[in-house]
């Protein structure tokens, strides 16, 4: 069984114009201590998704449909008080900005012990010891002084740490990191994710992490999943959608990345841009931006198709793999003949 | 801390001086006091005889110089019609006002704080549509006519509160007399204190409404709900705490405003404070208390303020009392 298990999520929003869906479809599994990437343009539903396992959805945002197992609880079914003792506790969530994560007239001290003491049954002296622990494996310089402090005397870099030692407060078992690195600064990113990838890796601790970063992706995860207007469209061993990208979405993501070396040249870019929720093509929903587009991308909704470790929703690899199958039964004809 | 109270002292002093200065020159504007001080038998010579002697004829800084060398003795006048020092009159006045704010600054408190949390957490239930349509009507009706319905309901019609004065008071220290400890005294408080907290609840409990909501979407909330803690803690900590920095600086001003207001209200209500004093004072053309009152006014608006500030320091830790 696998430790988090999501089956045909789908999240509305039920907005006065009538309802539109964030997510569809989303099904992936997450394994202990597994690291897990999800990649797309904003407005891709990846943090959507971030918010949905834990039903922290605000509204109008809801699961309309689909089921998020954890440990083979769906959380759907969970009580308030279940649903609260799953987070922070053996899920967490660490957010994008941390100039805006902490609130600012509470301690760092106060914030990190209030997780604790809600948690567990321990005195508020042993919560501020971990507490202390737990910010020098986040490497913080003279921890003792930062728990009286308030966030506004920290650095950013300093503050996503802290964000970074109350997601592991509580020992997880999973971290859903919504791009923990996107708001600090390119040498604090480096260390920040190299500091998530140790901790991760030395506590068992599974990773979510979303991003629109795929370097960082290569880095880190084992899986990854790209995901486009609300829908997964490519999903596999992170190492082969890098090397081998199989969708031309995908693709278009790998040959945006700056190349070292060649200074001067132009960036790619993959013309146009995300559809709003509203206004979701039919069809193949990358369709009006696809280089190799054809008559069924307008039409019918791509299934998933095995490519290697990948699958991946395309109907022009699904038609590479139908004469790919078909071109190999030839020749295995033409070889018992 | 030290060095904030210090510029702040400095501050005020500023303030006074200009509000002492105003004051002071609109009493030219307020009618003959000689009218109301002297009957109608005394000749024109004699009220100018009189004049010279009070010193009414002297140029105006000559006059205000001399009205400041004494308002820094503690002496701002003589009152003509209690015949007493202005600032006495009006220092025995003084408790029974503050009284009046005090009970209506704890009903604001009190109402605001949980009805606005409420319909912050819960926009769309039928509490907090009712609460959001009465409180349009709540700003709406001036402070007299909510006077005059709250005594005619409980007064005149239901026969449940006192309709004028103060009750029973009880002497606490020096010229304080309180309402507050007796059952008379406390009946005869409420209808006022509602009336004038009438005028700034409604405000109240839609700026905190609004500051709540905004709040509620914040980042750190959204961080804190994924920290799985009560959701107690979540609204009256997390939330509440920063709801309240923009409550408390404009709370801070509207307690100053509401001193004013009392004017109102004593009246109606025949309350012995000095607001009433105050109304009485302008009728009778009695400039010295006039001039007292607004400057004691003043002076409790420049200390309530600083008081805020001092509040606010202590709540919000990205302020620096320091002063720069």
């Amino acid at each position: 069984m696998a430790l988090l298990e999501v089956k045909d999520l789908e999240v509305g929003f039920g907005l006065r114009s009538g309802e539109v869906k964030a997510l569809r479809n989303i099904s992936f599994s997450l394994e202990r201590g597994e690291r897990l990437g999800v990649v797309g343009e904003s407005g891709a539903g990846k943090s959507v998704l971030g918010f949905a396992i834990l039903n922290l959805l605000s509204r109008p945002g809801y699961i309309s449909n689909g089921e998020i197992s954890f440990e083979g609880k769906n959380l759907a079914d969970l009580s308030a008080a279940e649903l609260r003792s799953v987070r922070g506790n053996r899920i967490s969530m660490i957010f994008q900005d941390p100039m805006m994560t902490l609130n600012p007239v509470l301690t760092i001290g106060e914030q990190m012990v209030e997780c604790l003491l809600a948690h567990h049954k321990i005195s508020k002296q042993d919560a501020r010891k971990i507490a202390l622990q737990k910010l020098q494996q986040v490497y913080i310089p003279s921890p003792e002084t930062r728990l009286d402090q308030y966030p506004h005397e920290l650095s950013g870099g300093m503050r996503q740490r802290i964000v970074i030692a109350i997601g592991l407060l509580m020992d997880p078992d999973i971290i859903i990191a919504d791009e923990p690195t996107t708001a600090l600064d390119v040498t604090i990113q480096a260390e920040i994710m190299e500091l998530m990838l140790e901790l991760c890796e030395r506590n068992n601790v599974a990773l979510i992490l979303i991003t629109h970063d795929l370097g960082v992706v290569s880095q880190v995860t084992q899986k990854t999943i790209v995901m486009y207007a609300g829908r997964i469209i490519e999903q596999g061993p992170t190492k082969e959608i890098i090397n081998d990208a199989q969708h031309p979405y995908t693709q278009g993501l790998m040959n945006a990345l700056p190349q070292m070396g060649i200074p001067g040249q132009r960036l790619n870019q993959i013309r146009g841009s995300m559809p709003p929720l509203q206004r979701i093509p039919t069809g193949c929903a990358f369709n009006p931006r696809c280089n190799y587009v054809m008559e069924s991308c307008k039409h019918n909704l791509p299934e998933f198709t095995q490519s290697g470790g990948c699958q991946v929703a395309c109907h022009m690899v699904a038609e590479m793999k139908r004469e790919e199958q078909a071109a190999r039964l030839q020749s295995q004809e033409v070889g018992q003949e | 801390m030290i060095a904030f109270l210090i510029k702040r002292f400095f501050q005020a002093v500023v303030v006074m001086f200009v509000i002492s200065l105003i004051s002071f020159s609109i009493q030219d504007n307020l009618g003959d006091p000689l009218r109301e001080l002297v009957g109608q038998s005394v000749s024109e010579e004699e009220r100018q005889a009189l004049r010279d002697e009070m010193g009414l004829n002297d140029p105006f800084l000559v006059q205000y110089a001399r009205f400041a060398t004494n308002a820094l003795q503690g002496d701002l006048g003589t009152s003509y019609f209690f015949k007493e020092p202005a600032l006495d009159v009006i220092l025995n006045k003084l408790p029974a006002t503050l009284e009046l704010v005090i009970g209506a600054t704890l009903i604001i408190v009190l109402v605001s704080v949980p009805t606005g949390v409420y319909s912050a957490i819960k926009p769309n239930s039928f509490f907090s549509r009712a609460v959001m349509g009465i409180s349009i009507v709540g700003i709406s009706v001036p402070v007299f006519l909510t006077a005059i319905g709250l005594i005619y309901l409980f007064s005149i019609e239901l026969g449940w509160m006192p309709s004028y004065g103060r009750g029973e008071t009880v002497p606490v220290f020096g010229s304080w007399e309180t309402g507050f400890v007796t059952g008379d005294g406390l009946a005869h408080l409420v209808l006022p204190c509602f009336t004038l907290a009438s005028i700034m609840l409604p405000l109240f409990i839609r700026l905190i409404r609004a500051e709540m909501m905004e709040v509620l979407q914040s980042e750190y909330v959204k961080f804190a709900w994924a920290k799985g803690i009560s959701p107690t803690r979540i609204y009256f900590l997390h939330a509440l705490k920063n709801t309240m920095l923009p409550v408390i600086t404009v709370g801070g001003v509207q307690i100053g405003t509401m001193v004013a207001y009392t004017i109102l209200t004593e009246t109606v209500f025949q309350w012995p404070g000095m607001g009433f004093l105050f109304l009485e004072a302008v009728n009778r053309v009695d400039t010295p208390l006039i001039v007292a009152y607004l400057i004691v006014v003043g002076a409790i608006f420049v200390i309530t303020n600083t008081l805020v500030d001092l509040i606010y320091g202590l709540v919000n830790p990205t302020v620096k009392l320091a002063g720069k």
